[in-house]
């Protein structure tokens, strides 16, 4: 009953939603008709919840029950708070690009001077202005997940980047997400990022909220394509509220021989979910997803990987960790499938959870789906308790409880962070992950 | 890329047509009409001389069933069965009361002989070597859905063993029926549980008493032999405390056209210290070289450990059927209880396999292992689908998983869908699952040492799935260890 429930009250704050945000959604003719198919998508699935498989561990009917209204656009007190907060998540030696309250903030961000090798434009312009190739691009991701169709319908802005051909972008570029706080409201971003043939860059996104940010929502979704011969390593790092709500998506795709490495570290937010559908479309290429999830109070965090490798001779490295404490719970998905033609793919994924209490829970679901037979694929899945064999042997030597345990937990998620390639985003993973230990207390 | 062509070559050439076991005995049967209605479970609980409340059981399951839709999340692809063109009973008819195997219709034990089943009691498989004491197997064949001869009674009588078609028991022992069926695999577990509970023909019914070990290997040899009959087999096991039994299960049926549903349900029941081991050699008609005719099997196997400290293994050897659709599961509710899952599933030809098991811990320091070889050949599709999950109270939960898949050819899949929940911290899973082919240069090597290359890969194929077969009852493996080899003729890459 309750499930009835739930989706009555969220179709009705739906259709709300729309009314009011309806003129401030960018774009008309096609891209209005691309969203309200997007619309009419998720309106015939609503929310999912926990019978639709790709949803099981994530039932946001129970969790996150209704989307809130589109947040206002931010005014000079939202910016100034955001401001504030930035300076507390500060990176050093990155290029700013700010979105506050789901709305580019050309004033936070470090856009001029770009050269020759970077173009930026905001997901409006990009909207507004008739490029049919690129609009068709930004809404390639698929209607057919619920939550990815909201965000088609929704998306007000976010940014565009392009690198040129051959390029090499020594600095990272850094997208923040920032909640100002204002009233628990919902935004919609998507960013595309286009690496042009044999070049190279690094992104890094962060999601925060602002002091008094609370129970607010991110819709975020991301677009990949990485050309020929390129590389894009990339970085997540969800440092949301912990009341909030973070629903985000990525659509990668690869070109030949490129390279795509990219890290996701959530330590923040209540409920997040972040789903990654990486295409392998062109032969030689190769992909490193990691991630980890540290987790405690009532923290839910789930993590979706679809790994499809359509072509001959490509690799893919998938390794995850999840530290789970108090009644965290921790969801790891993890789909390859080789397609016939992708003969010689070399595929491994490797997810490990480590739960610290009795109330915490991990759900681990890797999945292979094999079509081709000269291949190297396997998974590994392993679930338990820290070792009290080297917990022992720490406190034997001197440490104390915690201690020892901090160490212990520092090691395992280690494995995951040392693949980030970018020395100083390394360092940063690290800090924020023994943050998190320190924490604990 | 010319071994590659090969295979496709070789593969094209698939003989599944010539299923060995693919022939027919024309007996007259006694069926019921058509279709499934009320009258149809009425008809069958009548021919049954069933209790009134064996007749009220199934009614309400069969109007549960009414309410369901068929499950479609397994990846199996098929038509749509119409269950209204269906027959749901037939027994071969009785031509007298049976005194002894002389008096079987001969056409019956002709049929057993060609499959190879020692139905007689000297008919202990020839060449295996045989134990201490003489192994020797009790049978209680199932040809279509009546038992028609139970060997080794007395012996089984002694020993306190009660081992008897189901519908027996449902008048002989109806205490000790009520208060077990449907208590593993309720009424309203699944559309396919549902539809047995409301229609299953007959099956084996085992009780062993307090502290007793079977004496003898019990098997059951179920054949589909009617053209068009729903097979709905129900088998309930209970081993009381510290009983132990070994239970075996082997199938085959004959070659048809038009698919078959197989819908069987087996409940197993361990108390404080007993254990029961369940095998199964499964091998019936998988359709033809396009795909076409053969078995379409759904089974619901379940095994509730009540007791402490008791244990359920299940093995089976899956190499027939066009569609397997089948999870032997295990509830670990008793504390220190363990679950054992070995499993050998090899499709070739147009054969999809959607099997594996579920393991559930809710009993302090649960164990159990998993073991799953998947072969896919031909065009086939191979899928491991899995769930091991500990409960809150489960504290000291361990559990291992492997499941490997060999794939021989480029046109099948193998797939493992494993799905692996933690709800404690003292649950300690381990889970790892690879997928490869067969090395060229193993088979070089064997080759270059004079063996054919369908020997050398038996050999390698005999290897990865030991592991498996060293689990099965020794007459077993001697025809399982052949059953493999013969579904994978003509499939090498």
């Amino acid at each position: 009953m309750n499930v009835v429930l739930a989706k009555t009250e969220t179709e009705h704050a739906r259709s709300d939603i729309l009314a009011v945000a309806r003129d401030r959604l960018p774009g008309t003719g096609k891209v209005a008709d691309l969203r309200r198919q997007a619309l009419e998508a998720h309106e015939r699935l609503g929310l999912p919840h926990r019978r639709v498989e790709d949803w099981k561990y994530t039932d946001l009917r129970v969790l996150m029950r209704e989307v809130l209204p589109l947040a206002a656009a931010p005014d000079a007190e939202a910016l100034k708070r955001a401001a504030a907060a930035l300076k507390l998540h500060a990176i050093a030696g990155v290029r700013l690009i700010v979105l506050v309250d789901g709305v580019f903030a050309p004033r936070l961000s470090e856009t001029s001077d770009l050269g020759k090798d970077v173009s930026i434009h905001t997901l409006r312009e990009a909207l507004e202005a008739g490029d049919a190739a690129l609009q068709a691009q930004l809404f390639s991701p698929d209607n057919s997940d619920t939550m990815v169709a909201l965000n088609s319908a929704m998306m007000t802005d976010g940014v565009v980047i392009e690198v040129a051909d051959s390029a090499v972008i020594p600095l990272p570029l850094h997208i923040v997400h920032i909640a100002s706080g204002a009233a628990p409201a919902a935004m919609f971003t998507r960013s595309l990022i286009r690496v042009g043939k044999h070049a190279s860059a690094t992104l890094v996104e962060s999601y925060i909220g602002a002091e008094g940010a609370k129970a607010y929502q991110v819709h975020d979704s991301l677009v990949v394509a990485i050309g020929d011969g390129a590389r894009l390593d990339h970085v997540r790092l969800i440092e949301d509220s912990r009341e909030a709500f973070n629903i985000s998506s990525a659509v990668v795709t690869l070109g030949a021989h490129a390279h795509f490495n990219t890290f996701g570290m959530n330590t923040g937010s209540l409920v997040s979910r972040y789903q990654a559908v990486i295409a392998v479309a062109g032969e030689g290429s190769r992909v490193e997803t990691n991630g980890v999830n540290l987790l405690n109070g009532r923290q839910h965090a789930d993590t979706t990987l679809f790994l499809d490798h359509a072509v001959p001779n490509c690799s893919s490295r998938e390794i995850f960790r999840a530290v789970v404490d108090d009644r965290g719970h921790s969801v790891f998905q993890g789909r390859i499938i080789v397609r016939p033609k992708a003969q010689k793919t070399d595929a491994k994924m490797m997810t490990r959870a480590l739960l610290l209490s009795d109330e915490a829970e991990a759900d681990n679901k890797p999945e292979l789906e094999i079509f081709a037979d000269d291949v190297t694929c396997g998974h590994g899945a392993t679930t338990g308790a820290l070792d009290d064999s080297l917990l022992f042997y720490l406190r034997a030597r001197g440490l104390s409880e915690k201690e020892a345990q901090a160490l212990l937990i520092q090691a395992f998620v280690g494995e995951a962070i040392e693949q980030i390639a970018n020395d100083a985003l390394r360092e940063l993973a690290i800090a924020a992950a023994q943050r998190w230990l320190a924490a604990r207390g | 890329m010319a071994a590659v062509q090969e295979t496709v070559d070789r593969v094209r050439r698939i003989d599944v047509d010539q299923y060995r076991y693919g022939f027919e005995t024309l007996i007259e049967s006694d069926k019921a009409p058509k279709g499934l209605s009320e009258d149809t479970v009425r008809f069958i609980s009548a021919k049954k001389n069933e209790p009134a409340w064996m007749l009220e059981w199934r009614l309400e399951a069969y109007r549960r069933w009414l309410t369901m839709t068929e499950p479609n999340w397994a990846r199996v692809d098929y038509p749509k069965i119409d269950y209204q063109d269906l027959y749901y009973y037939s027994a071969p008819k009785p031509k007298k009361t049976i005194g002894s195997l002389d008096e079987i219709d001969p056409d019956i034990l002709e049929t057993y002989k060609k499959l190879g089943i020692p139905l007689r009691e000297v008919e202990v498989l020839e060449g295996v070597v045989r134990p201490e004491g003489e192994r020797r197997i009790a049978v209680d064949a199932v040809f279509d859905s009546v038992s028609v001869a139970t060997t080794f009674q007395k012996e089984l009588k002694q020993a306190g063993v009660i081992f008897m078609p189901i519908s027996e028991a449902i008048r002989e022992h109806p205490e000790l029926v009520r208060k077990y069926l449907g208590t593993v695999v309720p009424t309203s577990d699944n559309y396919f549980a549902t539809l047995n509970s409301a229609v299953f023909s007959d099956g084996s019914f085992v009780y062993v008493p307090p502290g007793v070990r079977c004496p003898m290997e019990l098997s059951t040899y179920f054949r589909i032999n009617e053209r068009n009959t729903g097979q709905f087999e129900r088998t309930l096991i209970i081993a009381d405390k510290g009983a132990y039994v070994s239970y075996l299960e082997g199938c085959t049926a004959p070659q048809r056209d038009e698919n078959q549903l197989h819908a069987a349900v087996v409940e197993l029941v361990t108390h404080v210290d007993a254990e029961i081991k369940y095998s199964t050699v499964q091998n019936w008609y998988p359709g033809n070289s396009e795909g076409k005719g053969g078995i379409y099997n759904f089974v619901t196997k379940r095994g509730d450990c009540r007791g402490n400290n008791s244990k359920i293994s299940w093995t089976q050897v899956e190499t027939g059927s066009a569609i397997t659709w089948k999870y032997p599961s295990c509830i670990l509710r008793g504390d220190n209880s363990r679950g054992e899952f070995y499993s050998i599933a090899i499709s070739n030809g147009h054969q999809q396999v959607d099997s594996g098991t579920k393991m559930i811990h809710l009993g302090k320091n649960t164990t159990s292992r998993i073991i799953s070889k998947g072969i896919a050949a031909g065009v086939s599709q191979n899928t491991y689908r899995g769930l091991v999950t500990a409960h809150r109270k489960a504290t000291g939960a361990r559990n291992f998983t492997a499941c490997d898949s060999l794939l021989i050819g480029d046109k099948c899949g193998a797939h493992t869908v494993p799905y692996i929940e933690a709800k404690n911290s003292s649950a300690l899973f381990e889970h790892e699952a690879t997928t490869s082919k067969i090395s060229e240069d193993v088979l070089f090597y064997c080759v270059q040492r004079g063996l054919s290359q369908e020997e050398a890969v038996g050999l390698v194929v005999n290897g990865f799935v030991k592991d498996v077969l060293q689990q099965l009852p020794m007459e077993f493996a001697v025809e399982a260890q052949k059953l493999i080899s013969i579904s994978l003729e003509g499939s090498v890459g």
